[in-house]
């Protein structure tokens, strides 16, 4: 048994394969579950929430070197608690696992890391704000200026990110609904970061700038028995508005979407299930999957009708659990650039 | 055709059972002894696999600390929080209320480098299960010792290696008391980039290969090879016997043959058959010797795990499994040792003339007609093994001078024997004593076999307990120059170290502190001591060579005492000098023997140590004392210190003593094993011969010899053949022993163990070989002494 493995049994303590991604089940046994209005309490809301089976802290970011090539680079912290507690030492049920990768036109290179809670390798404090994982790191003396560090065999770089922005929250005030049942998470972002850093690459450093968007997510049970996975677009368009939408896909073939439509100066509105649509226009075989990686996205309501397609169609994360994750670019009715996440293609 | 000439060839073996017997069972008995080896050595080979595969050894580097059994799992966490891909693991013995132990090795199972299979979690529910519940991981027999004894639920896993209980780090540090602490870091083979040097983050590490790590394989090479080579030679004792059976049913069978070729049966049709005929025979003395040899295994391999656990600690499955690899290896060991011993016989009959008479005894005359043609290969031999043991370097050099002299020593024995019977008939004054002797030399050509293998099982004896107590006696010596104090006592911190040292000042007869770093001495990795120079180690310690004074001047700061393995390594000697830091070097003032030990070690005074490496203190403590018993009482009670960090060096020395004594057993049983085959082939000899020989009895009968007397003459012939072999195989044994000690085991693991006699011990082997061939020859003599006095008298009335 792998370490991949492992972390698939961890993720997939007591259910089927068939339930839901990520450890995403409904069973939410002692677990604390996400209740509606929530009044969160900042900076403490950006540290971890140990009561609750699983939390992210989502980077992705869209850069450009000097000579226009676009880079796409992720940064992803993940909290997955065996049980709803936090102990010191080895005892601590509280796992991390984190992800890191950088996109090129060409390449795609990814690590992962994992650690257990309660012996100083990995945790979030919240104020000053300090995620890390062995040597992977976001950190700063608040939420809206926080340097990026991440390291693999092939790649490394050091971010400074700048919050440009509110944070901006999803749902009902950061109650994010995940299917008609009523399973949900809390769920914030802020996507206004400027990014500005250094990129290693297997040819040299790359200076680069760019915009970055950080999710924060947490629950114990947000996806329903009959979801198998989920398209998750994080789109910037060249006016500086910005849209989130994701849709679930459900085993029966329908969908449950949900969307976040986030003005230049960070004011949001929220759709309910239905009024964010992608369909997918072409697959590609990736990693022995077929994953689509162009898409047909619309939101009419805000007259948006777009292509999104992926700067690198390769950038499968072939981590424990594997998905593709990756940037795009968007054109159509709006113009602009953009993160997809795919879980879930079996 | 071909089946009248398979039932006419298969007559003979029904009207000559005895026959039948022998080749069967000398076959059985040779492919037993072998394969019953064999399975020993498969099964701890399988458990060595298993243990490294659970620990990744010879696959990934590890990070070890420089001194002392732990570091801080700090270090882990400020190394990984750097970038470097480690996992930890924190091992080390449980002691169980039956004083038996087993090794518990806690891991982390989200770092371990992929691949790592250590356990099946899913019998605890996942990963989940294995970290928030303490869950131990053993095979059915390790399971069933600790359960009910360790804390914790325990999961059988049988591919779990034999005497290991694998768990999580956490609930390992609490099994064994060491909460916060780590024994070594498992490195991944992918690293990031960027990655900051070792010595940076954790200076008081050391990155060992991993190809060295595995140091259990080589250690117990030695004595793999030991019981590999008692399983050769007692296959070739049992070959003997199966040469002798085959040569003489084949000598037999020539009229037959004669019969059979003369009726129209072709010559090569009639050699397949006969090959066919042997290749069922030994198949099926190869399928025998298989299962006798799991009986042998199933016997042995419970004292052979503890003799590995105790010596090295490695631990080896307590039962045989059937494995498809010995199988295969005792069927075709069967095969081949057939082929061997029946090649000659099929040549003969091949080149025979058609109408060549068929007298049996002629083949037993023949044989005597080689004997110089042997003679001078033999000497060939003996000069060849001269020029191995003179000029030989290397380990194949080493058997092969092994095989010179095993081979030529054989093949010399017919003809001392020869030539002392020889001397024996001109000093004989009566005429029976001349006709005793006359008709012992004219036996020899068909008992040489069964004689070569006595000579080789007594010779192997001889040269193998040579080599284990020669071992025993230096490990004891060893053992107890190394753990001379009465107590060893560990503290928890360089401050608790000093206050310690002040706590024992007045109370303890001498306290040394066991200070070592891993460095490079002479561009060697060597475990470098701060010895405090005083009683226990003038008196205690032995050298294999050594100047004047070479503890005082040790002491004085002005030389250096290393270990025999970094002394062939660096290819230094007594008097060299060799440098211990980056501008000191210091001349050798002695060399010492360090059984077990993979690399280097020197020992310095106390003071350049501290020179050399001022950071490290030392916080494992030797401590000399009169009365033990109250020093540790004191140090519990009155100090403090945890029960924990005292260890009783009575108990270790008994442990390995006990340990050791039970190789006895092996050594023993196959001793006995041994000479049983070759007293099984003086048997099969005399009793073939015993009706063979009737018409040269009947003559000495007929002038007067009665038939008891002749029972007793033959009896004293069997009895001074053995005697005859056993003085020629003492010296052939102890050369035996002084190529395993001083030349095998220099090339295979770079030290040379002194040599010890063992007189007693060789007495008693003596008699049981002399033993061994009475009981051989008392069936025979007793079938001569009743022998009807019609047989004897139809001899004179068939002669023609």
């Amino acid at each position: 048994m792998n370490v991949r493995v492992l972390i698939f049994c961890l993720l997939w303590p007591l259910q089927a394969a068939a339930q839901g991604f990520a450890g995403l089940g409904s069973a939410a046994e002692g677990f604390a579950v996400p209740q509606p209005d929530p009044v969160f309490d900042f900076p403490a809301d950006h540290g971890a929430h140990p009561d609750y089976r699983i939390e992210w802290w989502y980077l992705t970011a869209n850069l450009e070197g000097p000579d226009g090539t676009a880079y796409g680079i992720q940064w992803t912290l993940f909290r997955s608690a065996l049980l709803p507690e936090t102990l010191q030492g080895w005892g601590d049920p509280q796992i991390w696992f984190a992800h890191a990768a950088v996109t090129t036109p060409q390449a795609h290179h990814v690590a992962e890391r994992v650690a257990r809670g309660g012996i100083g390798q990995a945790g979030v404090e919240p104020a000053p704000f300090r995620a890390w994982i062995d040597d992977w790191q976001m950190a700063g003396p608040n939420f809206d200026r926080l340097r990026v560090t991440a390291s693999g065999p092939e790649f490394r770089y050091a971010l400074d990110l700048q919050a440009e922005g509110p944070l901006v929250f999803h749902g009902e005030g950061g109650f994010s609904v995940k299917s008609a049942e009523g399973q949900a998470s809390y769920y914030y972002s802020q996507p206004f970061f400027s990014v500005e850093g250094v990129l290693s690459l297997p040819k040299g450093d790359v200076p680069v700038t760019g915009q970055g968007w950080l999710d924060r997510e947490w629950s114990s049970q947000p996806l329903s028995d009959t979801q198998s996975g989920w398209d998750w677009f994080s789109l910037s368009f060249d006016g500086g508005a910005k849209l989130m939408g994701f849709q679930l896909r459900q085993t029966d073939g329908t969908t449950y979407s949900a969307a976040t439509w986030i003005g230049a100066d960070g004011q949001t509105t929220s759709f309910p299930d239905g009024a964010f649509r992608a369909r997918a226009l072409e697959q590609t075989e990736v990693a022995g999957r077929t994953v689509p990686t162009r898409w047909q996205v619309e939101l009419p309501d805000k007259g948006v009708d777009v292509t999104v397609s992926a700067l690198n169609r390769a950038a499968w994360m072939d981590v424990s659990l594997p998905y593709w994750e990756g940037p795009v670019s968007v054109a159509g009715s709006h113009a602009g650039r953009g993160y997809l996440e795919m879980t879930g293609y079996e | 055709m071909t089946g009248a000439g398979f039932s006419a060839l298969w007559s003979h073996w029904r009207r000559n059972p005895l026959q039948l017997f022998t080749l069967v069972a000398g076959l059985a008995l040779a492919t037993a002894l072998w394969s019953g080896v064999q399975a020993i050595n498969a099964e701890a080979r399988a458990s060595y696999d298993a243990a490294a595969q659970t620990l990744g050894e010879g696959r990934f580097d590890h990070l070890l600390p420089r001194a002392g059994e732990t570091v801080g799992q700090d270090r882990y966490v400020a190394l990984r929080r750097s970038g470097w891909q480690v996992s930890p693991v924190l091992e080390g013995r449980v002691f169980l209320p039956d004083n038996s132990s087993v090794r518990v090795l806690g891991i982390d199972p989200l770092t371990t480098p992929g691949g790592l299979s250590p356990v099946r979690m899913e019998a605890v529910g996942g990963l989940a299960g294995f970290l928030t519940e303490a869950s131990l991981f053993a095979d059915a027999e390790t399971a069933a010792r600790v359960d009910g004894h360790l804390e914790g639920q325990v999961v059988v896993d049988p591919s779990a290696a034999p005497g290991v209980v694998i768990t999580d780090i956490g609930t390992a540090q609490a099994l064994l008391g060491q909460s916060g602490r780590i024994s070594r870091m498992i490195v991944a083979e992918l690293q990031p980039i960027g990655l900051p040097p070792l010595d940076r983050i954790a200076p008081d590490l050391i990155r060992r290969p991993a190809q060295e790590v595995s140091d259990v394989g080589r250690l117990t090479d030695s004595f793999h090879l030991n019981l590999t080579a008692f399983g050769f030679l007692s296959f070739a004792v049992g070959i003997f016997i199966v040469h002798g059976a085959i040569g003489l049913a084949f000598e037999q069978r020539r009229g037959m043959v004669r019969t059979l070729r003369a009726l129209g049966m072709p010559l090569g049709r009639l050699v397949w058959l006969m090959v066919a005929e042997l290749f069922v025979l030994a198949l099926l003395a190869g399928a025998l010797g298989v299962v006798l040899g799991y009986l042998i295994a199933g016997f042995l391999l419970p004292d052979v795990a503890a003799t590995l656990r105790g010596l090295y600690g490695a631990d080896v499955a307590g039962s045989v499994r059937l494995r498809p690899s010995w199988w295969a290896s005792g069927f075709a060991i069967a095969l081949i040792g057939t082929g061997v011993a029946a090649a000659g016989a099929l040549w003969q009959i091949a080149r025979m003339p058609l109408l060549a008479s068929a007298r049996p005894r002629a083949w037993v005359m023949a044989r005597g007609q080689g004997a110089w043609r042997l003679g001078a290969l033999a000497g060939l031999l003996l000069l060849a093994a001269l020029g191995f043991a003179l000029w030989g370097s290397g380990l194949a050099a080493g058997f092969a001078l092994l095989a010179c002299l095993l081979t030529g020593a054989a093949l010399a024995l017919p003809l001392i024997l020869r030539a002392v019977l020889r001397l024996a008939e001109g000093r004989a004054r009566s005429a029976v004593w001349q006709w005793f002797w006359a008709d012992t030399r004219q036996q020899l050509p068909s008992l040489t076999l069964a004689l070569m293998a006595l000579l080789l099982a007594i010779a192997a004896n001889v040269g193998v307990s040579t080599m284990v107590s020669s071992f025993r006696l230096t490990f004891v010596g060893f053992l107890d120059q190394r753990l001379a104090p009465e107590l060893f006592i560990t503290a928890d911190t360089p401050e608790q170290a000093a206050a310690l040292e002040g706590f024992l000042a007045s109370r303890a007869r001498e306290v040394l502190p066991v200070n070592s770093v891993e460095t490079q001495v002479a561009g060697l990795p060597t475990e470098l001591f701060g010895a405090r120079v005083g009683l226990t180690y003038r008196e205690n310690w032995q050298f294999l060579a050594q100047g004047p004074d070479p503890w005082d001047r040790v002491g004085a700061g002005q030389a250096v005492i290393i270990n025999e393995q970094l002394a062939r390594r660096a290819a230094l000697w007594v008097g060299d000098r060799i440098a211990v830091g980056p501008d000191l070097s210091l001349p050798i003032a002695g060399i010492v023997a360090d059984y077990g030990n993979p690399i280097g070690q020197a020992v310095v005074a106390e003071a350049v140590f501290a020179r050399l490496f001022p950071d490290q203190a030392a916080t494992r403590f030797g401590l000399r004392s009169d009365d033990p018993a109250a020093l540790r009482r004191a140090l519990i009670d009155d100090f403090g210190l945890p029960e924990g960090n005292i260890v009783d060096q009575a108990q270790i020395k008994a442990f390995s003593l006990e340990v050791f004594d039970r190789t006895f057993t092996v050594t023993a049983a196959l001793n006995v094993l041994t000479l049983a085959v070759a007293g099984f082939a003086i048997l099969m000899s005399l009793l073939t011969l015993a009706a063979l020989r009737v018409p040269q009895l009947a003559p000495a009968w007929a002038l007067g010899l009665t038939r008891a007397a002749l029972g007793r003459l033959e009896l004293r012939r069997a009895v001074s053949l053995a005697v005859l072999t056993t003085v020629l195989a003492l010296p052939l044994g102890l050369a035996l022993a002084w190529v395993l000690l001083a030349v095998v085991n220099v090339e295979a693991f770079g030290w040379e163990l002194p040599m010890y006699l063992f007189p007693l011990d060789y007495a008693r082997l003596a008699l049981f070989a002399l033993l061994a061939a009475v009981l051989a020859a008392l069936w025979p003599a007793i079938r001569l002494a009743r022998t009807p006095p019609g047989d004897l008298l139809k001899v004179f009335a068939n002669e023609r």
